[in-house]
């Protein structure tokens, strides 16, 4: 672990002062990054030439006579989860099947970030497709987890998390669908956020289950994950699921009181199957909110239970139909075939690892003519139960608080052999997933074995803000080592 | 109303049979191995035992939701939202039809880089093994 955490204010602060240039700090990530990443694999590639390119740009800026109108990223260097794609660079969403994939385009959330003066140092290891909660499933090996390196990072987006807790990059992108900037932020100890659905376009990311997908961020503090949130969040023609709703400056509404706020704390995310030590912090992060004026209302959400086995229709069968796309024709791997199916199927066989093909075939047989109204049409009911649970909340209260994970970072391998344990790992993430409303994990003390724990605050549509404050407000307060 | 979980008896209870498992992987074109079918056919039928859960819930008067924002009316998004949210999610709604760009024709540049990577290019088209047998 790197004791010297830089964060977008310090990044900016000494680049103006001229203590360092963008050229030095981008030299220094990358020499941070040959030697910290092949013990964590949190990177998979590297853009050295595209963050020198952009670190002159920079430093030119700097020289120049407008340094005081620097954009708010200048010269952050940042991390991207491989299934975002970034042109010229490499981009294998953690398979083989993509193994030689070099997108010939900038994602919007990426370009936003370089128009923003961020430096984008490589892309990160994640779950193949983004499909698991441990990075284990990635095709390249597992990312280990940088609090204790027997442990898994969390998934799918352990790379991105990795990297920022290791000080491997000042930021870093990831994805959520059931869970996976969440999770692994929870797990590796720093914020990691996903907005309201639909905030953040993801024009450019490699589509896993499309009701459900967001691009977010992780950074080592709430005020960075703002600043990131700001930058990317907001309307793009090029994706019509972005909805066009205005963008708050989150960063100077992040100082807003959070005194009388009304957190809700839902019964049915503190029964059984929680570690005691992750229990035991999280009540003391809700005693810490109490104490600084935070109203505590003990909330219902009858069928949290169900999100699981939701999810996991829904998703795989979003995922077996986005998935159809590998087939050898156009990009990717092709394995010769005597006939054009022959090939389809030799090469989605060999190309596409196991958890992959698992989930395509739970998605295929959930759309498959016979059983399309027992599982898929009920798990889309059952999505607007769970969604409605938090439309009740939200009459009530102006956050839930939860906690992110049940267990802390689990060893690797211990997980593996059982897909629906597995799967349970995202069993306070997905209700959110499903809802579509916005949500933080925060660090919230650690275990004592020194595992993180993290904290989930969710918020009703589109206000970020508010969800932001009271992170802030947390962290302001010790939470992060509570 | 309480379901009590299966004996697991192979053959009987199964929620999947191994020829099912065949016929998705036909539809989903997959080649798997033999390993891969019976590894598959164990651990999709545990999945769908645990999935059976739903059938817990009466949904017969509940409407099914495909999107967060529905588009017309934002029915669930306008739902889910506190205030704050709710006065969002109704100006999206209103919005709704300024998240469609105009149909208009745009030059694009990345056919050639789209082209340099595909598996077996002839440009300006990507050759594929025969499809029509004569």
């Amino acid at each position: 672990m790197s004791a010297a955490a830089w964060t977008i204010g310090s990044v900016r602060a000494a680049l103006t002062a001229k203590k360092v240039s963008a050229r030095e700090l981008t030299t220094e990530f990358l020499a941070r990054i040959e030697r910290g990443n092949p013990e964590l694999n949190a990177y998979l590639a590297l853009s050295p030439e595209r963050a020198f390119a952009q670190a002159d740009r920079i430093d030119a800026a700097i020289a120049g006579p407008e340094a005081s109108g620097l954009p708010p990223l200048a010269g952050v260097p940042v991390a991207i989860k491989d299934v975002i794609s970034t042109q010229g660079v490499r981009s294998t969403c953690g398979s083989r099947i993509l193994e030689n994939y070099i997108p010939p385009y900038d994602a919007t959330a990426v370009a936003r970030l370089e128009a923003a003066g961020a430096i984008v140092l490589g892309k990160t290891n994640c779950d193949e497709f983004a499909m698991g909660s441990s990075t284990e499933n990635s095709a390249y090996g597992p990312t280990r987890n940088p609090h204790a390196l027997d442990r898994v990072p969390g998934g799918s987006s352990g790379g991105s998390a990795a990297a920022v807790a290791a000080g491997l990059a000042v930021a870093a992108l990831g994805t959520d669908t059931g869970g996976s900037i969440r999770q692994p932020g929870a797990l590796c100890g720093i914020p990691a956020m996903m907005g309201t659905y639909g905030r953040v376009s993801r024009y450019g990311l490699i589509a896993f289950a499309s009701s459900l997908d967001r691009i977010g961020p992780f950074a080592n503090t709430v005020s960075d994950v703002a600043s990131i949130l700001a930058v990317i969040a907001g309307r793009d023609p090029a994706d019509s699921t972005c909805v066009p709703v205005p963008v708050p400056d989150y960063s100077t509404q992040l100082g807003g009181t959070v005194r009388g706020m009304r957190i809700g704390i839902p019964k049915e995310y503190f029964g059984e199957g929680m570690d005691a030590a992750v229990r035991q912090k999280v009540e003391a992060g809700i005693k810490l909110m109490e104490s600084f004026g935070c109203v505590p209302v003990e909330l219902r959400m009858p069928h949290t239970d169900y999100a699981i086995a939701t999810y996991y229709i829904v998703a795989t069968a979003e995922a077996s139909s986005n998935l159809a796309r590998y087939d050898g024709v156009r990009y990717g791997l092709r394995v010769p075939g005597a006939t054009l199916l022959d090939m389809y199927k030799k090469t989605r066989g060999r190309g596409f690892g196991p958890e992959v093909k698992r989930r395509i075939m739970l998605g295929t047989y959930a759309l498959s003519s016979g059983y399309y109204d027992a599982y898929y049409l009920k798990a889309q009911k059952v999505r607007t139960l769970i969604a409605r649970d938090f439309t009740e909340a939200f009459q009530k209260v102006d956050a839930i608080i939860t906690p992110t994970s049940p267990v802390p970072a689990f060893r690797l391998g211990e997980k593996t052999d059982d897909p629906l344990q597995m799967y349970l790992a995202d069993i306070y993430t997905v209700t959110g997933s499903l809802a579509g409303v916005p949500g933080i994990s925060v660090p919230c003390g650690k275990t004592p074995e020194g595992l993180p724990v993290g904290l989930q605050i969710f918020g009703g549509h589109f206000d970020e803000s508010r969800v932001l404050q009271l992170a802030h407000a947390f962290e302001q307060a010790g939470g992060f080592t509570v | 109303m309480t379901r009590y979980a299966k004996i697991r008896v192979p053959g009987k209870e199964m929620k999947i049979t191994r020829e099912q498992v065949l016929r998705v992987a036909e539809m989903a074109h997959l080649e798997l191995t033999e390993a891969e079918v019976d590894t598959y056919s164990r651990q999709l039928d545990s999945i769908l035992t645990y999935i059976e859960k739903l059938n817990q819930l009466d949904t017969s008067h509940v409407e099914p939701m495909a999107q967060v924002f529905s588009g017309v009316g934002n029915e669930v998004g306008n739902e889910a939202g506190n205030e704050a949210g709710k006065q969002a999610g109704k100006e999206a709604g209103s919005q709704e039809n300024t998240s469609v760009r105009e149909d208009v024709a745009r030059a694009s540049d990345v056919g050639p880089a789209v082209l340099d990577g595909a598996p077996d290019a002839s440009r300006p088209y990507f050759r594929v093994p025969k499809v029509i047998e004569r």
